[in-house]
């Protein structure tokens, strides 16, 4: 986990797993979710093993979210904006069901 | 004058001058350098910010915010304004995902390039006359037993995370690895006020004698006295540990405490956050992917385009500045950007001031200075790059371990691209990225050969995923639909 | 050990030498070694062009051999075949390659290619006496009901029960750990690039020496092209580039398979197909890409947000008919070719069926329609 070294000048809001967090605007989600004490993103793919940031710049794709509806966002490089929806993953995504687009 | 900062794929050109890929300090200068000799740039980078990742966010940070960063990350500023103000399109949060080189005989138009962008969710193939890879560097893997548990980053990641966020690690940190980098950041983390429980040094101490041929050029040069006095800051107030010759990270769900020796002596620490380094080496997979010519540099223990004087790739027209090509640090790569850029403007016909050329080519050379040390002393133990214990995570996305790997180079495959495809290591969505160089030393050290013998993935577009949506949306061309379909559109279905 | 202590204590005189480590040669070689021989397999380099690692990884039999019958027949058998060739592969290694034979669609975006689709099914089977695959033409509607989540595009598909698909990957891994189970001597970059006939065998020379083998089977893929005519063979080869795209993993999604798209057992799903007829650069070509991205969501709308983390592309090896050449050299005798760009469909074929005939000395009669006599191409003396 992470702390701030100051407080966010302007916060925004966002959701993770259905839970209301406090960011400032302009971070990456990477790093918001570290300094909410969120250091596990998703499963590994293989083992289901836990996994979190590692390089924080877009090499190692562990911080892999879904965000706003679409998967393997890498959050390093995802900036945070309000009202942001985003899910930690757990296995192979489900394709979505049925209907033709 | 501004750049033009655009956002969305649509208004990108279909054609320009030069593309410079990477906003780090080589892609500013080169991106700056090239409009104010007139070319027509177009400057494309993952982040939201210029910078790349040594002066990350220094458009959005200032002293007064994070007085824990020195002087070298402010200097950034200046650069980064030099290229905010010059007359140049900037796509800041477009993916580069394909660079191919220009096939034989095109239109006369100068074209050496195709670039494939993606932008705020859309594809596009735009032209280049030129194209500066300028996608920098990332850290050395360093697989030790316990590397993919939560809590486990890169010193890399924690100053990204400083500078981008000014967050810093809770709890009790621990440092591990060798090079400058790692006391940098313990000195950063000290000032604000981070508790870090110990710096476990894995410096091989046998490399002394040979870093030792080195060392009258580093004491003239910069790094040495910047290096020094950071060297008894951090010793002074953190417990370091030398001449480790293992480590493992142990802990149920997320990293809990690091083991390490020291010879035959087993200690443990409890830590929250584990930060591993061991140096940084060239990141090569836009290069590789483009297929530029790649080859093995012994002294810096990685991979490389192979360069010559100026940049120039082996494909004419496509040049690679900075770290990317070899790691030099932040001002031997702005230098490289000027370089590469004055080249560049040369091969597409625009004039370019050959005095000044040669007074770069100089600078650059005093900002080289120092580095032969480096290298050879912090080259990691080979247990650190190719890791003992077959139990350790090579490939990271795949989950393939050094003893699988092992059992394959026993079947006597012929090279690391054989070894990929017979147990996925490297086909994960890094890419290699985290695995290429580990496998290709574990490869060498069971062979007793050099990683240049055995080589290392051959990568292809795309560099970086992107939706098949994305994908699909492209103007489709007549031959690819024939190429797809066996009819040529007009035909109909 | 080192590399150079390595080659001194291996023997430089072969009894049998495989000339391609790939599919072909592996499985060739396995078959050698099942029926008793000890083969020398000799592959090239880690970045040679490789088929065996390009390839989509069907066991196919729908659709091919319009105007050989032969050939048809020849790929049915050897899907036949496939599941004793897995298990059999499977004891020696224990590793297992996935084989899915549970049928397969084309799927056809227009009547028109719904209509050339079906006519081609019928002159196959008109050709082979019946004794084709089994297939079945279905509409739009009755497509979309085996197949949740078809795209309103599909006019319909071809589905034939006999066809399926692999883990070509692990297929090349089994074959290799199969041959060193075996105790077979596999030397890589090890590329032969002259064949010296002699009185009693043949001398293969490459940059890293040479050595005697009494007999060779040509199995380089591409490379069979210019080796062919050192020993009185014949390797006409049309240039034919294709490409593939893979997404990154899902939940499963299609439990069948077809040409153009398909789902790994690791979930990743591959899209194709392509040919280029004039290129000879290994690059990816991006609007091939956009096209066959396009296609394949036109198939399943779904795959839309998928992302694509990969694409390669591979070199096929594919005759001047496209159909396999099987022969001894009558000039050399001993001097053996098996070239083929269905080198996953036909492994089966030649482990159990060419690889024991080439043991036994000669090629069966019902090999000869792929004799390359039938090109007029004259035989080198």
């Amino acid at each position: 986990m992470f702390r701030r070294l100051r407080e966010p000048a302007d916060p925004v809001t966002f959701s993770f797993d259905d839970q209301p967090l406090r960011a400032a605007r302009g971070q990456s989600l990477a790093s918001a979710l570290l300094a909410a004490g969120v250091d596990t993103f998703r499963s590994s793919i293989v083992a289901g093993e836990p996994r979190g940031p590692y390089c924080m710049m877009g090499v190692c794709f562990e911080c892999l979210l879904t965000v706003d509806g679409v998967r393997n966002r890498q959050g390093c490089l995802v900036e945070v904006r309000d009202g942001m929806v985003v899910t930690s993953q757990h296995g192979a995504c489900a394709l979505p069901a049925g209907d033709a687009r | 004058m501004t750049a033009r900062i655009l956002s969305d794929a649509g208004s990108i050109a279909a054609t320009y001058d030069l593309a410079v890929i990477g906003a780090g300090p080589a892609g500013l200068a080169a991106a700056a350098e090239a409009s104010r000799l007139g070319a027509r740039v177009l400057a494309i980078d993952e982040n939201a910010a210029p910078g790349g990742q040594i002066y990350r966010s220094v458009t959005r940070n200032s002293p007064r915010d994070l007085p824990v960063l020195g002087q070298d990350y402010w200097n950034g500023q200046a650069l980064a304004d030099s290229f905010l103000t010059s007359d140049l399109d900037y796509a800041p949060g477009g993916t580069v995902w394909s660079l191919e080189p220009a096939t034989a005989g095109d239109d006369g138009r100068g074209i050496r390039a195709r670039i494939g962008i993606s932008l705020n969710g859309a594809a596009c193939l735009i032209d280049a006359k030129a194209v500066i890879i300028a996608t920098g560097a990332m850290e050395r893997p360093m697989p030790v037993p316990g590397w993919t548990l939560p809590g486990v980053m890169t010193a890399g990641a924690a100053q990204i995370a400083l500078k981008s966020a000014a967050i810093v690690p809770a709890g009790r940190v621990v440092l591990a690895g060798c090079g400058p980098l790692i006391y940098l950041l313990a000195a950063q983390l000290l000032d604000a006020g981070a508790e870090i429980a110990a710096l476990l040094d894995t410096t091989d101490r046998r490399r002394y004698p040979a870093a030792v041929r080195h060392l009258p050029d580093f004491l003239r040069s910069p790094y040495f006295r910047k290096g020094l006095s950071l060297l008894l800051k951090v010793r002074r107030s953190v417990p370091v540990v030398s001449g480790i010759t293992a480590l493992r990270i142990l802990g149920d769900r997320k990293a809990e405490t690091i083991e390490f020796h020291t010879g035959h002596r087993k200690r443990t620490v409890a830590a929250d956050c584990v930060l591993l380094h061991q140096g940084i080496v060239p990141n090569i997979n836009l290069a590789s992917a483009a297929g530029c010519a790649i080859e093995w540099n012994e002294r810096q223990r990685a991979f490389q385009p192979a360069t010559d004087t100026e940049g120039g790739s082996s494909l004419p027209g496509i040049f690679v500045a900075g770290d990317g090509g070899g790691i030099g640090g932040a001002q031997h790569a702005e230098v490289c950007g000027r370089i590469a850029a004055f080249a560049a403007l040369r091969t597409i016909g625009l004039a370019v001031p050959e005095t000044a050329l040669a007074a770069l080519r100089e600078e650059r050379r005093r900002f080289a200075k120092g580095r032969a040390f480096l290298d050879t002393l912090y080259r990691p133990a080979e247990a650190f790059r190719a890791p003992p214990d077959p139990d350790t995570i090579v490939c990271r996305c795949e989950e393939v371990r050094a003893g699988t790997l092992r059992g394959i180079v026993a079947l006597g495959v012929p090279g690391p691209n054989q070894l990929k495809t017979f147990v996925r290591c490297g086909m994960g969505p890094c890419q290699g990225r985290m695995c290429a160089l580990t496998v290709s030393e574990i490869m060498a050290a069971e062979r007793g050969t050099s990683p240049a013998e055995i080589g290392t993935y051959r990568l292809r577009a795309p560099v970086k995923p992107l939706r098949l949506s994305e994908m699909a949306a492209m103007p489709p061309s007549p031959s690819a639909v024939l190429a797809v379909t066996g009819r040529s559109p007009d035909e109909g279905p | 050990m080192g590399m150079t202590e390595r080659f001194m204590t291996k023997t430089n005189i072969s009894e049998i030498a495989v000339i391609g480590g790939g599919l072909v040669g592996a499985s060739i070689a396995w078959g050698l070694a099942r029926s008793g021989l000890n083969p020398l397999v000799l592959d090239g380099e880690d970045l040679d062009p490789r088929a065996s690692r390009a390839n989509f990884a069907l066991v196919w039999v729908q659709g091919k051999g319009m105007g050989a019958p032969h050939y048809a027949l020849w790929s049915k058998a050897s899907a036949e075949r496939w599941p004793d060739f897995a298990a059999a592969l499977h004891a020696d290694t224990g590793i297992d390659v996935s084989l899915r034979q549970r049928g397969a669609f084309s799927f056809a975006l227009s009547q028109g290619e719904l209509d050339t689709l079906h006519a081609e099914m019928k002159v196959i089977d008109r050709e082979t006496d019946g004794k084709a695959v089994p297939y079945e033409v279905l509409g739009p509607g009755e497509t979309r009901d085996r197949l949740p989540g078809l795209g309103p595009d599909v006019a319909g598909s071809i589905y034939s029960p006999a066809d399926g698909d692999v883990n070509a990957l692990r297929l090349l891994r089994a074959l290799h750990a199969a041959l060193k189970s075996k105790g077979v001597d596999y030397r890589a970059r090890h590329a032969v690039e002259r064949i010296e006939p002699l009185a009693d065998g043949f001398r293969l020379c490459g940059r890293w020496g040479d050595l005697f083998a009494r007999r060779i089977v040509l199995a380089a893929g591409l490379g069979n092209a210019h080796l062919a005519p050192m020993v009185g063979l014949a390797a006409p080869l049309k240039r034919s580039k294709g490409q593939v795209l893979v997404t990154e993993r899902c939940a499963p999604f299609f439990p069948y398979t077809s040409a153009t798209i398909r789902q790994t057992d690791e979930g990743g799903v591959m899209i194709g197909d392509s040919e280029e007829t004039n290129t000879s650069s290994t690059a990816t070509n991006q609007e091939i890409s956009a096209v066959l991205a396009g296609r394949a969501i036109r198939v399943f709308p779904a795959l839309a947000d998928l992302n694509i983390v990969r694409s390669w592309t591979g070199f096929r090896v594919k005759s001047a008919d496209g159909l396999p050449i099987y022969e001894q050299s009558a000039a050399h005798p001993g001097a053996f070719i098996a070239l083929c760009h269905s080198g996953v469909t036909l492994a089966a074929n030649h482990a159990l069926v060419v690889a024991p005939q080439i043991a036994a000395g000669a090629l069966s009669p019902d090999l000869a329609p792929f004799h390359s006599r039938r090109f007029h191409v004259p035989q080198a003396a």
